[in-house]
């Protein structure tokens, strides 16, 4: 199973990209994808929505469950991925690149250390 | 250590996801459960389902046995014949819903139970069994294959020598398949679609190959393995009602639609005075299926159900997102004044609420 390993990890099975400018992007991995099965649609906050750590930014349904998104990190969104309105299942095909979810302003850029490395996080699934 | 079944080393190479399911290490999905739906409603796909239970009632006095647990009236049935029931607690709460079989020797019968209640069912009937009657719990030897959908008759016709096409709904034969003698050809399911329900002897045959037969025989057709998560979105696209879901031991089969299999004029059984009175009183909730909009709402087990003015009057039991419809649907018990055709009810899913049409099952026309 790939891991990028340029990515940072959550317990809640979450990936976090850092961009580099104060923003990062956030998404769900490949395990999270397989154990949901077939996801029907995702449901965002919307662009200015501020949150903190560990709060609920969204939830995923798939055909036999129901799953809610948990913030890794404190901030807001700046913006979501439209494509998933019409085709969820992009977060099945392709969970670390088309299958994005939101994009945030970050808060605090020094919380993304405390997240897990793609190593950590493997040990976690396996 | 979880139970496996004569199928599990395919499971593991057809890299089926693997579940714990009562007691047994079973595949909720292997290639997707939109995937798995989808060939069951327009080809075939194949279910081991070799966890549920299979009880033998024999002796003298068999029939009155599975008279009194059973709310049916298995004295209708004859040699080759099965017939839908369940069983109830004096309190007329359900203990099982299952299917008997009678089979052609004189005084013996098949009950199939679900694997979450094998123990408790098998005792339930041992309790009640004052009469010159033998139980037999075969269920640790009995494979079980479900293979259902419009090509499904055609793929096990390769294989048998019986005219399958002879075998009405709910009637079985026993005939050899791909070279195994003894398989029980049961014309039932849980998808709504033709099939069959295999019976047979674990020890007898070589599961793989019987499960490769049946692969190789329906290729052509695009036969899928099929596995859990499809069950269920199949059989809730039918408003059958699952075990544990929709029927428990605090639900009656009256309150449950399932009045149809509950015969008073059969003679005694367990259940039978107290669903009498409950008859009488009038039945204050029932099961009722719904629809809702959309797929973006879909109902899960628990969630409330609410009237316009924002009461509770229900909860959900089952639901899913429909695959053939693409919308949500489910089903759950609502108070007596909102259970006809067409009510408006609601459903409290997380902070919002979603409308949803009360709606006769099956969900699917077919």
């Amino acid at each position: 199973m790939s891991t990028p390993s340029d990515l940072k990890y959550t317990k809640e099975h979450e990936w976090v990209k850092d961009n580099g400018d104060g923003t990062a992007t956030i998404g769900i991995t490949e395990f999270a994808q397989g154990e949901l099965g077939d996801i029907v649609f995702v449901e965002l906050e919307e662009p200015g929505f501020d949150f903190s750590q560990d709060d609920v930014f969204g939830t995923v349904e798939a055909v036999k469950t129901v799953s809610e998104l948990f913030a890794p990190v404190d901030g807001e969104v700046v913006e979501l991925n439209e494509e998933l309105e019409d085709n969820p299942e992009l977060v099945n095909d392709d969970p670390y690149g088309d299958g994005w979810m939101i994009k945030i302003k970050l808060s605090d850029a020094s919380q993304l250390d405390s997240l897990l490395s793609a190593d950590e996080y493997n040990e976690l699934t396996s | 250590m979880l139970n496996k079944t004569p199928f599990h080393s395919i499971h593991e190479k057809l890299g089926g996801k693997l579940v714990d399911f009562a007691g047994f290490e079973m595949p909720v999905q292997y290639k997707g459960i939109k995937t798995e739906h989808a060939a069951v409603r327009e080809a075939a796909g194949v279910f081991d389902v070799s966890h549920m239970g299979e009880f033998f009632i024999s002796g003298p006095e068999a029939l009155d046995l599975v008279q009194k647990v059973t709310v049916n009236d298995a004295s209708k049935l004859t040699p080759g014949k099965a017939q839908y029931s369940c069983m109830c607690y004096e309190d007329g709460g359900i203990v099982d819903d299952l299917i008997v079989y009678k089979l052609y020797d004189e005084n013996q019968y098949i009950l199939v139970v679900n694997a979450s209640n094998i123990e408790k069912d098998l005792a339930w009937i041992n309790k009640n069994n004052t009469f010159d009657a033998e139980v037999y719990d075969n269920s640790p030897d009995t494979a079980l294959l479900a293979v259902q959908g419009p090509k499904s008759v055609e793929t096990l016709q390769k294989l048998t020598d019986l005219d399958l096409s002879s075998i009405g709904f709910y009637s079985f034969k026993m005939g050899s398949l791909a070279g195994m003698n003894g398989v029980v050809f049961s014309a039932t399911g849980y998808t709504g679609e033709k099939g069959f329900e295999l019976y047979f002897d674990k020890n007898q045959a070589d599961p793989e190959a019987v499960w490769n037969a049946i692969f190789e025989a329906g290729e052509e057709f695009g036969i899928e393995a099929c596995g859990l998560g499809a069950r269920d979105t199949l059989r809730l696209e039918m408003g059958y009602a699952l075990y544990g879901n929709d029927i428990t031991k605090e639900t009656h089969p009256l309150e449950a639609r399932l009045g149809w299999i509950t015969k008073f004029d059969k003679g005694d059984f367990v259940g039978k005075e107290t669903l009498l009175k409950k008859k009488e009183a009038g039945i204050n909730r029932q099961l009722v299926g719904f629809v809702l909009d959309d797929q973006r709402s879909i109902p899960r087990n628990g969630y409330e159900i609410m009237n316009e003015a924002g009461e509770q009057i229900g909860v959900v039991t089952s639901g899913t997102m429909s695959i053939t419809l693409g919308k949500g649907i489910g089903m759950g018990y609502v108070e007596k004044a909102y259970t006809a055709e067409g009510s408006v009810i609601n459903i409290a899913i997380r902070k919002k609420t979603a409308a949803a049409v009360v709606s006769k099952p099956p969900f699917i026309k077919k």
